[in-house]
């Protein structure tokens, strides 16, 4: 194994985690979108807004530690993927702004019809962001970004079978992760019907995510070739393994079981993005420009790695220490919205 | 797409690139010194909360925190509209450069990550941490924000003066030497003004808010408070600046004639040049308008030669590698607004100095108070004026001598629109950041709305009697649009 691999199973680390974490984000802003009217929908937002608080810009740094990674360490390719998919990604860049933004001010007004407006503006690019993202993977994985630097066609590199199933498929794994991680989080609140009511919508939600995936194979055997005949051999082990953890989080949501769905729908989703990546090894764009011939001066490449070690050092420990302390509900926000335990 | 709509977008690029990356680099840059410097103004105030029992300054550090967490998460994600613009706006210039000019930006990253973790648990951990430990998970975020900004400008350093990397035959960039790309020749000197600078600003903006209550007639313990550590701040950043920039701007001479000559609106090489303030180049390229200092360029320049030290002008470079004109009238203005700007603050900042250790107030004449009242915005000027010295005076290069702005662009067409929605966008989030710290802080002079209790409450079941004074119960459904009258 040479530098340029360890540095793209770093990338890919990064893609796993902004899934996982960002991913879950995104997927309460879904939930926040379904909710329905103010009245009705005030307790699922409450807890989804309760949940997020706290560790939503950190689950975000994963995005830039990706974009990073992919420029210092593959410039040309990135200069590709940017070049090619302009489009999408600045939808994704409007859609960050806006969702930040106005989630950070909806937790400040207290009028209902400013909450609703903010609230709708978060929500909508919750749903929009992770659709371009998937969007951006599937023009990626279907071979639509040409190597050298060079721009492909700007519409339809994005706006094809492959990546229209990547932009839904990252709206419901979104949406699945969410609804998993919100069941958690109603109970630790002790909302009982909140727990109920995210139960279902998880169990929904999986099913959903489960039959886009296999449509998806079958999208890919006509339109992403390199990448199918990957999924279908030497990232089939991945693939079978996604397929169980996800099936096993139906069966505990099923029966309200308290613990395992949590983490057996994080290994669905972390199993099957690692499936994506190897399924199109050794290629960083199929089936043109290979991750070696990508790669940036070994240098550069070990200095990333350097950087990697390091936060892992530094910020995994602080990240635990987070997750830790807001698991424990010792950290609250201070503030009017957050929701009150039901008694 | 249908070949009209191609027609439509088909407008050059870069200039629109080149409009979008200012404009939002020039809204980011507001957010960064909020970002650095008040998480340090409110550990400040929460230090000597906890150490003197003073509960308006543990209000104030809560306060604070409260707004800051507003302000990250904009600077958050309009920084995370600079990173993808680095690709979108600038793919060519990131395909050629990306191996050494990302590595900066990956020990940022490791920055960045560390002051999202910490901001988060300072933030949302008033309650139900323990004094000492909240305080001290605090201090990352100071730290980390030490370190961003000096990744970050280790970055626009390289872009200055660009070392630790060899470029092969085919122009592709090979053998890299990433400590010689971060510690960059520009990097030391630039970093630490960018720092004075954020501490300078982040000081009088906090500073301005406190005056114009005092200004309002509100004297009171807390308000004098929050502006005593906020003014303070600035005003031990704003002296040191002049210093610091000064060193700074005899480096520039060394190092980036071409920068200089603009700056100092340079046409031809001469001794004995003199310093003159304001003005533009005509069309013919000579110095038109403007009130002169004599000589006094070339003595700031070098003092030992005084007026007979010599300044490169202009005419000693290639005209497609230098400034054009109006880019030369740009960077001397927006200096001679720098300097100007920076002197009244260190000026104000002396006067509050002298005042504060002879007699241990503030300066009694109103004349200050309306002073420091503007404070915040001329700092905000100043920064800007700053930055675009830097940015313009590097003209027409992106990576100085190796590749020009153009070369580096994107070639998509459709940047205009791109540049016309993110100005909408980013107009309405500022204006309604502006209006919700105002809401929040009005809310707060009315009387309340800290939330349900107060900090450090004891761990376990929430009690519902102790809330001390100043912090009022809102239940979740009643919206407050009035003053509520429960002030203690």
């Amino acid at each position: 194994m040479n530098w340029a691999d360890v540095v793209a199973v770093i990338l890919m680390v990064g893609i796993i985690a902004y899934a996982l974490f960002g991913g879950a984000d995104f997927g309460a802003g879904f939930w926040d979108l379904v909710a329905g009217g103010a009245e009705r929908g005030r307790r699922p937002r409450a807890v989804a807004q309760h949940a997020i608080g706290p560790v939503w810009e950190a689950n975000h740094v994963w995005l830039i530690f990706c974009l990073v990674v992919l420029w210092t360490a593959f410039s040309e390719a990135f200069q590709s993927i940017t070049l090619t998919l302009f489009v999408p990604l600045s939808l994704a860049a409007l859609g960050i702004v806006l969702r930040g933004s106005s989630f950070a001010f909806r937790k400040e007004v207290q009028r209902t019809s400013s909450q609703r407006n903010f609230g709708a503006a978060f929500a909508s690019s919750s749903v929009l962001v992770p659709f371009c993202m998937g969007a951006v993977a599937g023009a990626i994985a279907s071979g639509r970004v040409p190597s050298g630097g060079q721009a492909g066609d700007p519409w339809a590199s994005w706006l094809n079978a492959t990546s229209i199933l990547g932009g839904v498929l990252a709206v419901a794994v979104c949406a699945y992760l969410a609804a998993v991680y919100l069941v958690w989080d109603a109970r630790r609140i002790g909302d009982e019907e909140m727990v109920e009511y995210f139960r279902q919508r998880a169990v929904g939600a999986a099913i959903a995510t489960g039959v886009i995936a296999s449509i998806g194979i079958v999208v890919l055997h006509d339109d992403a070739r390199y990448v199918f005949d990957g999924l279908t051999s030497r990232a089939l082990p991945l693939v079978i393994l996604s397929a169980i953890c996800g099936l096993g989080s139906i069966v505990l949501l099923h029966r309200d079981a308290h613990r395992g769905a949590r983490l057996l729908a994080m290994g669905a989703v972390a199993t099957v993005v690692a499936g994506w990546g190897v399924a199109q090894w050794p290629y960083l764009l199929p089936t043109t420009l290979k991750v070696e011939a990508a790669a940036a001066p070994d240098a550069t490449l070990i200095s990333v790695v350097v950087v990697f070690l390091l936060a892992a050092v530094i910020c995994l420990p602080s990240l635990g220490l987070l997750y830790v302390l807001d698991q424990k509900s010792l950290l609250q926000a201070d503030e009017s919205a957050s929701p009150e335990p039901a008694s | 797409m249908t070949a009209g709509l191609v027609h439509v977008l088909a407008v050059d690029p870069v200039p629109w690139a080149r409009s979008q990356m200012a404009f939002t680099l020039a809204v980011h840059i507001i957010l960064v010194p909020l970002g650095v410097a008040w998480a340090f103004m409110a550990l400040v105030a929460n230090h000597r909360g906890i150490k003197k029992n003073d509960p308006d300054a543990i209000l104030l550090a809560q306060r604070w925190s409260k707004c800051m967490a507003v302000t990250f998460a904009v600077g958050a994600v309009t920084g995370t509209v600079l990173t993808f613009e680095f690709g979108l706006l600038w793919p060519n210039f990131m395909g050629r450069f990306g191996g050494a000019f990302g590595i900066p930006f990956a020990v940022e990253g490791l920055f960045f990550f560390t002051e999202a973790i910490f901001i988060a648990i300072y933030i949302y951990g008033w309650k139900r941490l323990k004094p000492w430990p909240h305080f001290w998970t605090g201090v990352p975020i100071v730290i980390a924000g030490i370190g961003g900004t000096a990744s970050v400008v280790a970055a626009n350093g390289w872009m200055n003066e660009p070392s630790g990397f060899t470029l092969n035959s085919a122009g592709k960039v090979v053998d890299v030497d990433p400590i010689a790309v971060i510690f960059n020749k520009a990097m030391p000197l630039e970093t630490l003004h960018m720092l004075v600078a954020a501490y300078l600003v982040g000081g009088f903006i906090i500073a301005s808010v406190y005056a114009v209550a005092m200004l309002r007639g509100r004297r009171d313990h807390y308000t004098r408070l929050g502006f005593l550590i906020a003014f303070t701040v600035a005003a031990i950043a704003a002296p040191v600046q002049m210093l610091v920039g000064d060193e700074m701007a005899r480096w520039v001479y060394n190092n980036e004639p071409t920068k200089f000559a603009a700056i100092e609106m340079v046409p031809k090489t001469s001794t004995d040049v003199p310093e003159t303030l304001f003005g533009h180049l005509n069309a013919k390229g000579q110095v038109e308008g403007g009130f002169k200092i004599p000589g006094l360029a070339s003595i700031l320049s070098d003092p030992a030669d005084g007026t007979s030290t010599q300044v490169q002008g202009l005419d000693s470079f290639p005209k497609g590698s230098r400034p054009t004109n109006a880019e030369v009238d740009v960077v001397h203005l927006a200096w001679d607004v720098m300097i100007g700007l920076g002197t009244l603050l260190a000026l104000l900042s002396v006067w509050f100095g002298v005042v504060w250790l002879f007699r241990r107030d503030l300066p009694k004449p109103k004349l200050f108070l309306w002073l420091a009242a503007a404070a915040g915005v001329l700092s905000v000027a100043a920064l800007e004026a700053g930055w675009t010295v830097t940015e313009v005076g590097r003209q027409p290069w992106i990576v100085f001598d190796y590749m020009k702005v153009k070369a580096g662009a994107t070639t998509n067409h459709g940047v205009w629109l791109t540049f016309l929605v993110i100005v909408g966008l980013y107009a309405g989030v500022m204006v309604t950041l502006a209006i919700i710290l105002r809401k929040m802080a009005r809310d707060w002079r009315n009387g309340g709305d800290d939330g349900p209790s107060g900090p450090y409450e004891p761990r376990g079941p929430r009690p519902i009697e102790d809330a001390p004074e100043r912090h009022v119960d809102v239940p979740v459904e009643v919206p407050v649009e009035g003053p509520v009258e429960v002030e203690a």
